[in-house]
């Protein structure tokens, strides 16, 4: 992982195109255009189709995907107090939120510690712990899910936000440590030797002087971790069925499990507008540095 | 090993003497998170292959030992042995699916522009990426649910728009149950998988295609090559690293498959057509409450993953990739 400086792409910058492309390169040039096009529109429809679905009562949208709403403000009302308050999506993203914000919270704090630990000071034994990190990266979950309900179980955590904080954190950790390690390991030493001569102890150094230093990664590895806890499935619903602390995920899928007659579609489409949306919103104003840490991912 | 006593010995890098306030840094910033690491993570992983050998049922007290019984039963099992080879399509066919059309779709955004002069991307490319991203911010079970309603034989927009193909092609769309039919369950899951997907990695591979020299393509346009000749003798033995993760992550998540199915098909599909080891997991430990053999499905669901990341790394080493990194 070297420091290289990733170059932002910018589209308004080009040079003036020369006016001697020939007619092969103008096919090609417009072909790709096409192709991407098309390929935006399969991303996309379905969305904008999701959101003119959200319009629509129930008994519209049984009579076809075309059917134009009669009355949008009334109907998008309805849709959503029924899918914030009767199906409960209000509760579960807050829910969410404080599960999410403070695994996230925690996991990067522990996440970064251990990295800069085992990168710059190995100790007897430390190899073997990193190798034990990585291992975890390896396992799939479903591995596990059996006995880690008993264990949650058993410690009295078992449908309860702090059990399912504690998990997500556990879970989350190996892909914190494994992304940041390179991260801490390529920082010059000396830096870290400075800041001690000066007077400052470990944990000066680190929060203050390294941490800071490392911020691109961070960065990165926060965007994913947050990416992959509130898009998390498996575990809340294994280990999480208490329906008071359901989280969106849940909430969500208790729309498909209940599928049949009784289902709200007009409901259900405003569901999946309160759960996109937010992140969707958050993506659009930060992606121009969301794009910036994947290309700091790998470039290493 | 804590010598107290040397204040005068320079602090190395490495080296085995710790003050004792280092060695307390070292302990609480290792310690702290490995205990929780060990308990939540590891120590499962560890009790899963021992409940494998079992015939726990869960809430009894007897736990008995049975040796491999559990695995003789679900490799007997023809449920269980569908939803594996339902897994082994997937984890062939979503890296695969994926990887090709992102990987095309990056390079047609990056070396799409102009061949004369310097390597530039397309014009307006970047909305192209934007876009394309916004599957990989919606959680996967909303993924699901979408294209669950998408697909719905009358109320979908899928059969809404293929309806209307001329020359009356549109017919055979009519009430076409693209999750009901064992024909096209599958394909039609596997697409929503790389429809998810495909964004994330095409950005992936835009990052790593910008990060090709200049002068090598370049050179290989002074040689003469073509567009094509380019993206397969340039950018992709340069970007092969990056194309090795994203398959090994693309088919991890091909052999668990939970969500996605769990949306679309939460029994199985039609004929158990969609069927995968994760689901049939789940529901043999928290429904039926058979734990050992739960956990002997998730070691074979385990082993099988190793499997394939060793698989993915053997051929690119055949292939002629570096070995280290």
């Amino acid at each position: 992982m070297s420091a290289v400086p990733t170059k932002t792409p910018q589209p308004g910058a080009m040079p003036q195109e020369k006016g001697k492309r020939d007619r092969g390169e103008l096919g090609i040039l417009i072909s790709s255009h096409i192709v991407l096009i098309a390929w935006s529109l399969i991303v996309v429809l379905p969305l904008l189709w999701t959101v003119f679905s959200s319009a629509k009562t129930t008994g519209e949208i049984f009579s076809g995907p075309f059917t134009m709403p009669h009355d949008i403000i009334g109907t998008l009302k309805d849709n959503f107090s029924s899918a914030w308050n009767d199906s409960h999506l209000g509760r579960y993203l807050l829910n969410t939120v404080i599960v999410v914000g403070i695994a996230l919270a925690l996991v990067m704090a522990l996440g970064s510690m251990c990295a800069y630990t085992l990168a710059r000071f190995p100790f007897p034994g430390s190899r073997a712990i990193y190798y034990l990190i990585l291992a975890g990266n390896t396992f799939p979950i479903f591995l596990a899910i059996v006995p880690l309900f008993f264990v949650l179980k058993n410690v009295g955590l078992l449908n309860s936000l702090p059990g399912l904080i504690l998990t997500y954190v556990a879970f989350a950790f190996p892909f914190t440590v494994f992304f940041l390690y390179p991260f801490f390991r390529a920082l010059p030493a000396e830096i870290g030797e400075a800041a001690e001569l000066d007077g400052a102890g470990d944990w000066r150094t680190f929060v203050q002087v390294m941490l800071p230093m490392a911020r691109p990664g961070i960065a990165a590895v926060a965007i994913f971790n947050f990416l992959g806890l509130w898009n998390q499935f498996l575990l809340p619903v294994a280990l999480n069925t208490n329906e008071k602390n359901y989280v969106l995920s849940q909430g969500m899928a208790n729309f498909a499990s209940s599928a049949g007659y009784e289902v709200n579609f007009g409901a259900l489409f405003a569901g999946v507008v309160i759960t996109v949306i937010p992140v969707l919103i958050v993506y659009i104003i930060f992606q121009r540095q969301l794009q910036g840490s994947l290309s700091a991912g790998t470039i290493k | 090993m804590p010598s107290a006593g040397t204040p005068t010995a320079a602090p190395r890098r490495g080296g085995r003497r710790m003050r004792p306030s280092r060695l307390l840094f070292v302990l609480i910033t290792v310690g702290l998170p490995m205990v929780l690491y060990l308990g939540l993570v590891i120590w499962p992983f560890l009790q899963a292959i021992y409940y494998s050998l079992t015939n726990w049922g869960g809430f009894s007290s007897s736990m008995d030992f049975i040796g491999l019984d559990n695995y003789k039963a679900i490799f007997s099992d023809d449920v269980f042995m569908k939803a594996l080879r339902n897994n082994v399509i997937l984890a062939i066919l979503v890296p695969l699916v994926t990887v090709v059309l992102s990987f095309v779709l990056a390079t047609m955004v990056t070396v799409g522009g102009s061949t004369t002069g310097a390597v530039r991307g397309l014009k307006g490319s970047s909305i192209y990426r934007v876009v394309s991203f916004f599957p990989y911010t919606i959680p996967a079970i909303v993924i699901g649910l979408i294209w669950a309603q998408m697909y719905d034989p009358s109320k979908g927009i899928v059969n809404g728009l293929l309806t209307h193909l001329p020359f009356g092609l549109g017919d055979r769309f009519n009430s076409f149950a693209w999750l009901g039919e064992t024909a096209t369950a599958m394909p039609a899951s596997i697409f929503v998988i790389v429809w998810g997907f495909v964004g994330f990695y095409m950005v992936l591979f835009v990052a790593a295609i910008k990060g090709i020299p200049a002068e090598l393509y370049d050179a290989a346009r002074i040689d003469g090559a073509g567009r094509l000749r380019t993206m397969f003798s340039v950018t992709l033995p340069m970007i092969r690293e990056t194309v090795q993760t994203a398959y090994i992550y693309l088919g991890v998540l091909a052999l668990d498959a939970f969500v996605y199915m769990a949306a679309l098909n939460p029994t199985g599909g039609p004929d158990n057509s969609t069927l995968v080891m994760s689901q049939d997991l789940f529901k043999t430990a928290f429904s039926q409450g058979q734990y050992g053999r739960a956990s002997a499905m998730g070691v074979v669901l385990a082993a099988v993953t190793l499997l394939f990341a060793a698989l993915v790394f053997g051929v690119n080493r055949l292939l002629g990739g570096k070995s280290d990194k």
